[in-house]
């Protein structure tokens, strides 16, 4: 298994180098000036400068490699630093030097170059840092209540196969299936914030908890959004629970254990469950960076001023680095999460050998 | 058991008779399942009615959504004067009319007019893509490592966020070379064909593999059938049922990427209405007039609904195992 996960975690590498050719090649090709909006009394020669002095003077290959070497080397180093430094969970670490270089000139350590955005002519990593919490807060608490409510609907509806329940369940995955959040969102604002008037329709990300009130107000304007969100996590996966429970509720071992006389409760919760439950593993983690992309149409319905949010409006302004690596980063879950659903397919199946 | 074998005359068993009635035809018992699958005649049904909706609205319904009527702006729907006396509403705008007076009954049927043929168009390019590819790495085996290799390069893409970056950052060349619709329309097709084909390409692969060791591909290569041939005429034919189950799968993403797109501002000119496009403009005065996000919402929801249970419908009745029971 070791040797698998290994083997699994070096071919990723390739596939990285890959999808980061790709994101690179495209933004490239693509005919984006940032200077388009400085204004046009400038003289060409100046805005030459100007690109110049943003690195875009040097050859394609040169930029890419510099982009690898920031977003791997450079700023985990600068990760690393902030950790020792400022961090609650590593601060009492000795604090660490790695993204300081010595300068011969000033004869002293000095930062390195970080990746700046265009936008805010600050480190990119740095506004990224500040989004996610944001975007983890909304899109990981709604993947958890969809995973809790689609468990138990995808258990009974195949306990109870083509009973009314399961009917209804289908049909209600099925509706959750085919309308698009960005419909979903918009009629819940319409009913519960405009019509009843109990939630509010805009995520506050300012709104700070600090007593009961304030808490109550943060869940209260967590729930639309969660809702958005975890109604596409329910749908795909009760009918994953419930295909996969189908299948095994028929199989042998089933007809055993209720032959020596087990409780039903035992056959289906421990029997059946867990055996079920290995195909639906892994399809939640494959489900997580979609997920995320997806949570870009509901932050913006909410205005959750998450990392998809952040990735629109950087699109928008032809901010090349940050949607470099807003991209990147999500490829980077991509990978990670298909390793991970591989590793835990084959450690939650004793059938499954990969060595 | 001795009974039976005692009844049976084998001088009758050995003649080589007729059948009395000539076999039924494959699709036939596929049709016989599919009707069974309510949701699934609901859901084709649908999907004929919006194509029939949108291909002959213009004809029926000849006024024009473009046409600005500032006089009879903001109208109501219809039904509203049910529960609301007070509302604005006209016998010849029977669905309102937006903030400039357009026609919204004329505009749905432009919309969903485009939303119907990106969904089609991307969805054809994405099974052509993935049927190419499957076959190709499914019968040659020189190239399946390769194209194998490559489907799951493709999957490992963030796709949401490339489609956004791609659309944004090619809108102006194209739109200067095919005029603003044109290109938009080239751009989102190419692009939702381009990144949704790997699924397609997986099955069909997997078919393939199955199928060529089979009897009938000897027997066609033994007589000498060229290898585009036997592409063609024998293998074709038997993967066309998964290859019919993605294309609806197909058609739905197609659909809901193109109005999520939309959505988020960075689809077609803002002057050629699409449903995604009238759900966004809508949203911020939704309070006044909620059935201006209701009508595209509800229209991207029930097609998309019942082209999923089209697909439903489709595979249980292509499968084998299931018909007949």
């Amino acid at each position: 298994m070791l040797t698998f996960t290994i083997r699994r975690l070096i071919t990723s590498i390739p596939t990285l180098l890959f999808i980061s050719i790709v994101i690179f090649a495209l933004l490239k090709l693509a005919p984006g000036d940032p200077m388009a909006q400085v204004p046009l009394t400038v003289p060409p020669e100046v805005k030459q400068k100007m690109r110049e002095a943003l690195g875009l003077g040097a050859p394609a290959y040169v930029q890419y490699f510099k982009w690898l070497n920031q977003f791997f080397i450079v700023e985990p180093q600068f990760l690393i630093d902030w950790m020792t430094r400022d961090s609650a969970l590593f601060g009492w670490l000795p604090d660490t030097q790695f993204s300081m270089m010595y300068d011969p000139e000033l004869q002293k350590l000095v930062p390195q170059q970080r990746t700046i955005s265009y936008q805010t002519r600050s480190p990119i990593m740095d506004i990224v840092i500040q989004r996610i919490p944001q975007t983890l807060w909304v899109v990981g608490l709604a993947y958890v209540v969809g995973i809790l409510i689609a468990l138990p609907i995808g258990i009974y509806s195949a306990y109870r196969h083509y009973s009314v329940f399961d009917q209804a369940g289908t049909f209600i995955t099925m509706v959750g299936f085919s309308i698009p959040p960005f419909f979903t969102g918009p009629l819940l604002i319409v009913i519960f914030s405009v019509s009843l008037g109990w939630l509010p329709s805009i995520y506050d990300t300012t709104h700070v908890v600090e007593n009961w009130a304030s808490f109550k107000y943060q869940l209260s304007q967590m729930i639309l959004p969660v809702m958005v969100l975890a109604l596409q996590t329910t749908a795909q996966i009760s009918r994953y629970m419930r295909a996969s429970m189908l299948d095994n509720l028929n199989q042998d071992y089933v007809r055993t254990a209720r032959a020596k006389g087990l409780k039903e409760n035992t056959v289906v919760m421990v029997h059946v469950l867990r055996n079920s439950m290995i195909p639906v593993i892994t399809v939640i983690a494959l489900g997580v960076p979609s997920i995320f992309g997806g949570a870009i149409i509901t932050e913006n319905v909410f205005g959750v001023n998450g990392i998809g949010q952040l990735l629109i409006t950087a699109l928008f302004a032809n901010d090349t680095p940050m949607v470099m690596t807003i991209t990147f980063i999500f490829a980077i879950m991509i990978v990670a999460f298909n390793l991970i659903a591989d590793v835990l397919y084959g450690v939650l199946d004793p059938r499954i050998r990969y060595d | 058991m001795t009974d039976i074998s005692t009844e049976i005359d084998p001088y009758a068993a050995l003649q080589d008779k007729e059948p009395a009635k000539p076999p039924r035809n494959q699709w036939l018992d596929v049709w016989d399942q599919f009707k069974k699958h309510k949701g699934a005649v609901f859901g084709g049904g649908f999907l004929v009615f919006i194509t029939l909706a949108v291909l002959l609205g213009p004809y029926i319904w000849n006024v024009d959504p473009q046409k600005l009527d500032i006089r009879n702006k903001d109208v109501r729907p219809l039904w509203t004067a049910l529960w609301n006396s007070d509302a604005k509403t006209l016998w010849h705008r029977p669905f309102g009319t937006d903030n400039l007076g357009r026609d919204l009954l004329a505009q749905m049927i432009a919309g969903g007019r485009a939303s119907m043929a990106v969904g089609w168009t991307a969805m054809l390019l994405s099974l052509s893509i993935g049927t190419a590819v499957g076959v190709a790495a499914g019968f040659f085996k020189r190239l399946d490592g390769l194209l194998m290799r490559m489907t799951d390069l493709f999957l490992s893409l963030p796709i949401l966020p490339l489609l956004l970056v791609a659309v944004t950052l090619f809108r102006q060349p194209l739109r200067a070379n095919f005029g603003p619709e044109g290109g938009m329309f080239i751009l989102i097709v190419v692009v939702v064909g381009l990144t949704s084909w790997m699924q397609t390409a997986r099955i069909v692969r997997g078919e393939v593999l199955a199928l060529k060791e089979r009897e009938f591909i000897l027997a066609a290569r033994s007589i000498g059938t060229s290898s585009r041939a036997i592409i063609m005429r024998h293998l074709l034919p038997n993967v066309i049922s998964p290859i019919m189950v993605s294309a609806t799968l197909g058609l739905a993403v197609a659909i809901i990427t193109e109005s999520a797109l939309s959505f988020l501002g960075v689809g077609f000119p803002s002057d050629f209405p699409t449903w995604g496009k009238m759900l966004a403009d809508a949203v911020p005065r939704m309070e006044q007039f909620p059935e201006r996000v209701l009508l595209p919402g509800i229209a991207i929801s029930l097609t998309v609904l019942g082209v999923n249970y089209l697909g439903d419908g489709l595979r249980d009745a292509l499968d084998p195992r299931i018909r007949g029971r």
